[in-house]
């Protein structure tokens, strides 16, 4: 892919997100893809605070909110609504971060991968519930000093690791899920051409760090998505037609390197006395 | 009423959060476009193998110029601009 | 057409007549009935429409409201848990005004558990901003699913209805039902025309945040739409009734009333033992009277005032309990009364728990208490 062969025409645009924002690039390079014939399901996270808060409503596809839980389950219905209606061509994204994907949002996304509906699940993977100020999720990593897994005194921040969703995605046997990282463009894009094309559900897990949330300035965002992958704490994997791939790190950093520029991981780095 | 409204809908433009402009130094661009891809905003245009930034939406959060393989984009004080028109939108 | 159908049945068979499009549900007992002839229909050639075999009742209205917003006639069916289970989504469905139909076979909540019937799951949620019609009968049944869809995709209603129906008394009874013709229900009701639907020539937010500047107009037009489906309510009732020779009373019908002393207030299929009790009753010459609800919302407060305004003394049967309180019609029917220059005496009893059979002789006694009460005038 070359980049002149993206759409010029942006589908989300002044949206509320913070500055450096990950998930809003995840989403915008998302759409660009998809195209207009788009209609976007999405969830109480980050993402529908931001773009669907009246007065400020980003998106210039439609776009449909739904509670918590249910992301997946009103994709299918409006699946089939749009088949019943004859208008298939529209596609149907939803979107959830990894609360609304790993841990709330599961049941119904098990529930349509495995019907089989024709369909693009992208979570966005920021790593905690950060639209409410950054409380661990079941996709947060080891480790991780989180809202709700604080360092202290015989406390070391997240102490489990961090849920393997993309597994759990492919045990459906669809046609195609893929992690990605917005630090990976052209596979990232790569990926969801793919996902267009597939016959049946496509899962994409994209890595979309966080300012604030993570704690590091806002320039970084797309140095640290592409750091994580380096240093190994992200893989850039792809599930299609019963096979894995996984792409080869060209250029492998140390994970200190990662974690010294986000606060999330400083008290790991205090502890290895700065040698990761 | 139904809760059903149109988008897109932006009553207030965002590049009023933005501390730091980036500044484009053209010579030194090669209109490569990394920085229109990687923009969370999508404010870089693209026109002719040359780029601009619509500072409307700009937040100024500074990836475009970590990101530009030239160095051709500078992060640059917002409060530098002050009165020489352009500066921070309602 | 004639012929014995029990309310699942009836209902299953009103979906089909109303040529629904897309229908997501979760089996669960008494319900089960409903979504396996729908199944069956669709898999018979009889209905054309999508089936979404959700994982979960949350997941069934959600699926719902997601085919509803592209713009499909939907259908879904529940009872007791699994109504307790989309409560999220029943407040999601009214404030969006997408008008679902939905089916509820009343049965009691655990714990402990339960499988019978009783009121508690839908008066549970009147709060949700659903219309709630209560069916005495598998043919009102039938024609209420009917009338609900008519109901809920009125311009000015868009609200979604649930159709309450008594586990197994009439879910699983089965009666001489009156079949409609297609082609009569088809004139009745005409195909579902969203004024608002997904369409990216036309990109809109469904369901977007608001503020306080904003949210309070949008919840009042919901309480505007409440009272609009008053008239509604009434309306389809008696055009339905011009056509196929059937009427409910719209929201309230009472029975016997006229100088009746003590008034018995019921909801659901124990109207049918109640009438009996009341024609016995008059025979040996008691002035008693029935009023039955149909609808608990919107609720028939106006026709409460009128039917019961003369009375001495209303007894209220509830099939639920506000625990804390009482049962929750005996206190909206007080407070109905509320107002009035000469108030009727009003007694409540819950009965009927959990599938607790509710005999004649319970009537009678509940008639023979009231009675025999002197009515304090106020």
């Amino acid at each position: 892919m070359r980049i002149e062969e993206l759409r010029e025409e942006e589908f989300v645009c002044g949206s509320f997100a913070c500055a450096g924002c990950g998930a809003i690039l995840a989403v915008r390079l998302a759409l660009k893809v998809l195209g207009p014939e788009t209609v976007v399901v999405t969830t109480p996270s980050c993402l529908l605070g931001v773009t669907t808060f009246y007065p400020q409503l980003a998106f210039k596809v439609p776009c449909v909110n739904v509670p918590f839980p249910a992301t997946a389950a009103a994709v299918s219905g409006l699946v089939a609504g749009l088949r019943r209606k004859g208008r298939e061509n529209v596609r149907v994204l939803g979107i959830a971060g990894d609360g609304g994907t790993v841990d709330i949002g599961l049941q119904a996304l098990s529930g349509a991968l495995e019907r089989g509906d024709r369909f693009i699940f992208l979570c966005y993977d920021n790593e905690a519930y950060m639209n409410t100020g950054g409380q661990r999720s079941g996709s947060t990593p080891l480790g991780a000093s989180t809202a709700t897994t604080p360092v202290g005194r015989g406390a070391k921040g997240e102490d489990r690791p961090k849920k393997d969703m993309l597994r759990i995605v492919a045990a459906h046997n669809i046609p195609y899920a893929a992690s990605a990282s917005i630090g990976y463009p052209a596979d990232y894009i790569r990926k969801l051409e793919k996902a267009v094309k597939a016959g049946g559900p496509a899962y994409i897990q994209v890595l979309t760090p966080c300012p604030p949330g993570w704690g590091y300035r806002s320039d970084l965002t797309v140095h640290l998505a592409r750091l994580a992958v380096q240093a190994g704490q992200w893989a850039l994997a792809e599930y299609e037609e019963g096979a894995w791939r996984v792409k080869e790190v060209s250029n492998p950093r140390p994970v200190r390197e990662y974690w010294a520029l986000q606060k999330r991981f400083a008290h790991l780095l205090q502890e290895s006395g700065g040698e990761g | 009423m139904i809760p059903v409204l149109p988008t897109p809908h932006l009553s207030s433009r965002t590049g009023a959060w933005r501390m730091l402009r980036p500044v484009l130094e053209a010579e030194k661009c090669n209109g490569c476009l990394v920085c229109w891809l990687f923009c969370p905003e999508g404010s870089i245009r693209r026109e002719n193998g040359s780029v601009s930034i619509d500072l409307d939406y700009c937040k100024g959060c500074g990836i475009c110029a970590r990101e530009c393989p030239r160095r051709a984009l500078r992060m640059v004080e917002e409060a530098s601009f002050m009165g020489e028109g352009g500066g921070k939108l309602a | 057409m004639r012929d014995y159908r029990n309310a699942n049945e009836a209902v299953a068979l009103a979906v089909r007549l109303a040529r629904v499009e897309v229908v997501a549900a979760y089996p669960i007992t008494p319900q089960t009935a409903i979504v396996e002839e729908i199944a069956g229909q669709i898999a018979r050639g009889e209905l054309d429409a999508e089936y979404i075999r959700v994982e979960s009742e949350h997941s069934a209205l959600a699926a719902c409201y997601g085919a509803a917003v592209a713009g499909a006639r939907v259908f879904t069916a529940t009872s007791s848990q699994g109504l307790a289970y989309m409560y999220e989504m029943l407040h999601y469905a009214s404030g969006s005004r997408v008008p679902v139909v939905m089916a509820v076979v009343n049965r009691g909540l655990a714990a402990p558990w339960t499988i019978w019937t009783d009121h508690q799951d839908s008066v549970s949620c009147r709060d949700t901003g659903w219309i709630q019609l209560y069916v005495e009968t598998a043919q009102e049944a039938l024609d209420t699913a009917l009338q609900a869809y008519r109901i809920a995709e009125h311009g000015e209603v868009l609200t979604p209805v649930m159709v309450c129906l008594d586990g197994f008394v009439l879910s699983h009874t089965e009666e001489v039902v009156e079949i409609p013709r297609q082609e009569e229900v088809d004139s009745f009701l005409p195909p579902y025309r969203p004024a608002y639907y997904v369409d990216p020539e036309r990109p809109a937010v469904f369901a977007p945040g608001m503020g306080p500047d904003l949210y309070p107009s949008y919840k009042r037009s919901q309480q505007l739409a409440m009272e609009k489906a008053r008239e509604v309510i009434k309306a389809v009732d008696e055009e339905f009734g011009a056509l196929f020779g059937r009427r409910y009373g719209g929201l309230a019908e009472p029975y016997r009333c006229e100088g009746a002393k003590a008034v018995l207030v019921t909801l659901g299929s124990v109207t049918s033992t109640a009438r009996e009790v009341v024609d016995r009753l008059r025979q040996q010459g008691h002035a008693v009277g029935l009023l039955r609800l149909r609808a608990l919302r919107p609720f028939p407060a106006q026709e409460i005032r009128e039917i019961l305004g003369g009375a001495e003394v209303v007894a209220v049967l509830d099939r639920n309990c506000s625990f804390g309180l009482e049962g929750a019609v005996c206190t909206e029917v007080k407070a109905a009364l509320y107002g009035l220059a000469r108030q009727p005496q009003v007694l409540g009893f819950i009965r009927g728990l959990g599938g607790q059979d509710i005999s004649q002789a319970d009537i009678e006694e509940i008639f023979q208490h009231a009675l025999s009460f002197s009515p304090g005038r106020r």
